[in-house]
């Protein structure tokens, strides 16, 4: 097994969701939290990419949050065996993550001059025109603003800003989401191009199992807070083993084999401050039996990669 | 027998600017008989909701139809004036947008705005209008309906807000439904909902649907044909199954090629060089031009079109590139 560049432990995340303490004391509400990651636990390997996938509210973008320190943990661990300064971050809409007054050049200087002060300026513009030129942007771009460009160009100034800092690491939260899909696919490729290049790290969260198929090496699904499966890529194509991954992987639309008589599952992802007791996918899950409601299914002990927190699938499965 | 609901001929949508006359439709034909859904994808300003608009007789000014007809069950509607189009809007087509909350009032219990628009459109009383805004409810699947009749849009999920939208369009029993992103905001287990909900009632109540999409996913799941456009032009038109196996038109078969798979990892995903043109700065002849691989000069001077099925391309019209 390679080297891990990021481990997480046992990471948790509450929010305090109460009314305001007025209400609190007049209505005699108790106090609320929502436990927007509740233990999570996964390694990267230096060069792979791990994926997060899941529902909105499962908590995937929090975990991005929590690694690149935006939020603090409220509990658990998060190591990162590299230089801080080595992680960047690609948010999912570039029209709100670049400043609309900087000129394109500024906006990808900008980690240069904080990481070296006492850079020579053409030495900056030098390496500018490289980055542009990296992510197939002109280096003439340098002297335009963000508006000027389309939303995938707009997303390939945020991957040269963020290899400005020379990262090992990236977080890179629904990088495409906002991007129509031929758009997509030249800055997925741009991507994979740059983690073969310079040995990138990525960890990807997206909502897109297509997308997530071609990217990841490793695949985390999450559902309400937690890591219901984690597996490699083909693996988790091959053989789902949580029924909330097969649910997932049945109900996407199929372009190659579509689906038309379908009848879909029923039901709705629970509200996160109060959700059902034991496994949480109890109520939406055809393989559900008694202990499911009352216990919660931990985390198996790490076998290879493959893990699953389910009752049904670890009888049905030498995991 | 077929009985075509939407007529769309020849239809042109301008907005005139400072800078000249933009074109966000240009020379749109199509039409969708009963029971039929349409699906019409493209990216982002290609006109496909732009279309949906004229069509709804919505469109923002300065935007204006400065040509073509639109016909309803035979009757021409582009020309109507606002107020007789107002009651062809509710009443013989429904509409549902990708925000359910811009459709329904925040103040209004949902069972007062079903009421209400029930009670605009056809001739039952008050407590027949609740009764039938709660068959309505039922037949869009909301559980407990007797409770939640008497809820605000707040107190319900994206997924269930999206069904009283669709119910809001069905009160009336319209001929057609212009469905604009409906399953956009939602999550994946609730898209399948929703689209198989629509696909049901289409079914079910013979009505015609205009699905307009980005997602190539859902269309080849929920739509019978499909328009695919670009730049304000058809480029595309034909049986589903033809247009996702078999594209005719390059940007068909480049969209096709960009979106990853979920059987295999490609390695490298196929791409279209470059971005779809602004609508002030379209090239001339096939507005695709610059983009393909096989075009000739007959590409860059002329535009082809298509009314009807088939593709919007000279190597498919002429057999080779002129």
């Amino acid at each position: 097994m390679t080297e891990a560049i990021l481990e997480v432990d046992a990471l948790e995340r509450r929010f305090d969701v109460s009314a305001p303490w007025l209400n609190r004391v007049i209505e005699r509400k108790p106090r609320r939290t929502l436990r927007a990651v509740d233990g999570v636990d996964f390694d990267i390997a230096r060069g792979q990419t791990l994926a997060l996938v899941g529902e909105s509210g499962c908590g995937k973008s929090t975990i991005a949050k929590l690694v690149t320190g935006l939020h603090a943990p409220s509990g658990g661990k998060i190591r990162f065996n590299g230089d801080p300064e080595k992680m960047q971050m690609i948010f999912q809409d570039p029209f709100a993550s670049l400043n609309p007054r900087w000129r394109v050049g500024r906006i990808v200087a900008e980690p240069l001059r904080t990481l070296n002060p006492q850079a020579p300026e053409a030495q900056v513009t030098a390496r500018v025109e490289e980055l542009l030129d990296t992510v197939g942007l002109s280096p003439a771009d340098a002297v335009k603003y963000p508006h000027e460009f389309s939303g995938g160009q707009r997303q390939r100034i945020s991957i040269a800003r963020a290899l400005a800092g020379e990262p090992e690491f990236l977080v890179c939260d629904e990088p495409t989401s906002a991007l129509d899909v031929s758009v997509q696919a030249q800055v997925l490729n741009l991507m994979k191009r740059l983690q073969r290049e310079m040995g990138l790290t990525y960890l990807f969260i997206s909502h897109d199992l297509s997308v997530v198929r071609h990217m990841a090496d490793v695949i985390a699904v999450m559902y309400l807070g937690r890591i219901v499966e984690i597996q490699p890529t083909a693996d988790l194509f091959a053989t789902p083993l949580h029924p909330y991954t097969r649910m997932l992987l049945d109900t996407i639309p199929d372009l190659e084999a579509p689906k038309r008589d379908r009848a879909p599952m029923g039901g709705e992802v629970p509200s996160p401050v109060s959700p059902p007791s034991g496994c949480s996918f109890h109520p939406r899950c055809p393989l559900a039996f008694d202990r499911c409601t009352r216990e919660r299914p931990e985390r198996e002990p790490r076998v290879h990669d493959r893990r699953v927190a389910c009752f049904a699938a670890a009888e049905n499965t030498d995991v | 027998m077929t009985q075509t609901v939407l007529d769309v001929r020849n239809l042109r949508v301008e907005f005139p600017t400072r800078h000249g006359t933009l074109t966000a439709v240009d020379d749109i034909s199509l039409t969708i008989e009963r029971g039929e859904i349409l699906g019409v994808v493209g990216e982002s300003g290609a006109g496909k909701s732009m279309t949906g608009m004229a069509i709804l007789g919505l469109l923002e000014p300065p935007g204006r139809i400065a040509a073509g007809e639109i016909h309803l069950s035979g009757d021409r509607i582009d020309t109507l004036t606002e107020p007789h189009m107002q009651r062809v809007r509710g009443r013989r087509i429904g509409a549902i947008f990708q925000d359910p909350l811009t459709s329904l009032n925040p103040l209004f219990r949902v069972g007062d705005q079903l009421v209400e628009t029930i009670h605009l459109h056809t001739e039952l009383g008050k407590s027949a209008a609740r009764q039938r805004a709660m068959d309505l409810m039922r037949e869009v699947g909301i559980p407990a309906v007797e409770e939640r009749i008497d809820n605000y849009p707040h107190q319900f999920s994206g997924g269930m807000r999206q069904r009283i939208v669709i119910a809001l369009a069905l009160c009336a029993e319209p001929e057609l439904i212009i469905a604009d992103e409906p399953t956009t905001a939602l999550d994946v287990s609730i898209q399948a909902q929703i689209t198989a909900l629509l696909k049901r009632l289409c079914r079910d109540r013979g009505t015609a649907v205009m699905l307009v999409t980005h997602d190539m996913g859902v269309i080849a799941e929920t739509a019978d044909r499909v328009a695919v456009m670009y730049a304000g032009r058809l480029a595309e038109l034909g049986a589903v199954e033809d247009v996702v196996r078999r594209p005719q038109h390059p940007y068909t078969e480049g969209l096709m090629g960009s979106i990853p798979s979920l059987h295999s990892d490609e390695g490298e995903l196929r791409m279209i060089p470059g971005s779809m043109p602004r609508l002030g700065s379209i090239p001339a002849g096939c507005a695709f031009n610059p983009r393909c691989a096989h075009a000739g000069p007959r590409c860059r001077r002329e535009i082809p079109r298509t009314h009807g099925t088939g593709a919007a391309c000279w190597l498919t019209l002429e057999g080779e590139t002129a």
